[in-house]
């Protein structure tokens, strides 16, 4: 293994949360290690049943552009957030839970899917992620 | 040694670039992994991984639409 990628998820939209899964997963493939930091919005993705349940960062339309994206993803035979999310962890992936989110958004423990994270924590976990990764990113 | 077929065909990115990682991981050393697809990137990405990985690239072959990548585990 060489190189690490540590990925801040903030937001909680669908598009993000799969491109950050994406970059996630190329960078496992690519022999790194990586750790993703779920914070504010991001963190609802972690809820039980609330992976698949971001609204589309632009044109949501109230669900409406969101259901024709997914469809569109379908077709073109684009993986699953949870399979992406499968992979992740298969492939050794780390996730962290951001605690202050907790605390500000009322996000219990027993709500969140504990089997996919690896630890809680707070900026000083990123920080010393980050610090000894190659990339780093904020989505 | 063993041989594994994975057939990515049809399958977007991330994925078979993933599938290769994931069968790299279960190989045993000396074993052959044959991937099979039609993403166009991945036919250059796998072989970048392999590299990364300190693996080796056996053979890329071309069928029109499809490539064949061979690759032993180091």
């Amino acid at each position: 293994m060489t190189g690490k990628t540590t990925i801040i998820v903030h937001s909680g939209d669908m598009d993000k949360v799969i491109s950050a899964l994406i970059i996630a997963n190329g960078s496992l493939s690519m022999g790194m290690e990586v750790s993703l930091y779920f914070t504010f919005w991001g963190l609802n993705r972690l809820k039980k049943g609330g992976l698949e349940k971001g609204p589309l960062s632009k044109m949501n339309m109230f669900g409406l552009g969101r259901s024709m994206v997914k469809g569109r993803m379908a077709k073109a035979n684009v993986a699953s957030m949870e399979r992406l999310m499968a992979d992740f962890k298969e492939l050794g992936g780390k996730i962290i839970a951001c605690e202050m989110t907790m605390d500000v958004m009322g996000i219990k423990k027993e709500d969140l899917r504990l089997e996919l994270i690896d630890e809680f924590g707070a900026v000083g976990t990123y920080v010393n992620e980050a610090r000894n990764s190659e990339i780093t990113l904020f989505i | 040694m063993v041989k594994v077929e994975l057939d990515c065909r049809g399958q977007n990115c991330p994925v078979p670039l993933v599938e290769v990682r994931k069968a790299l991981k279960k190989a045993a050393k000396g074993d052959v992994i044959e991937v099979t697809g039609t993403h166009p990137s991945s036919k250059k990405e796998i072989p970048m991984a392999v590299e990364a990985l300190g693996e080796e690239l056996l053979e890329i072959k071309d069928h029109g639409k499809e490539w064949v990548i061979r690759i032993r585990k180091v």
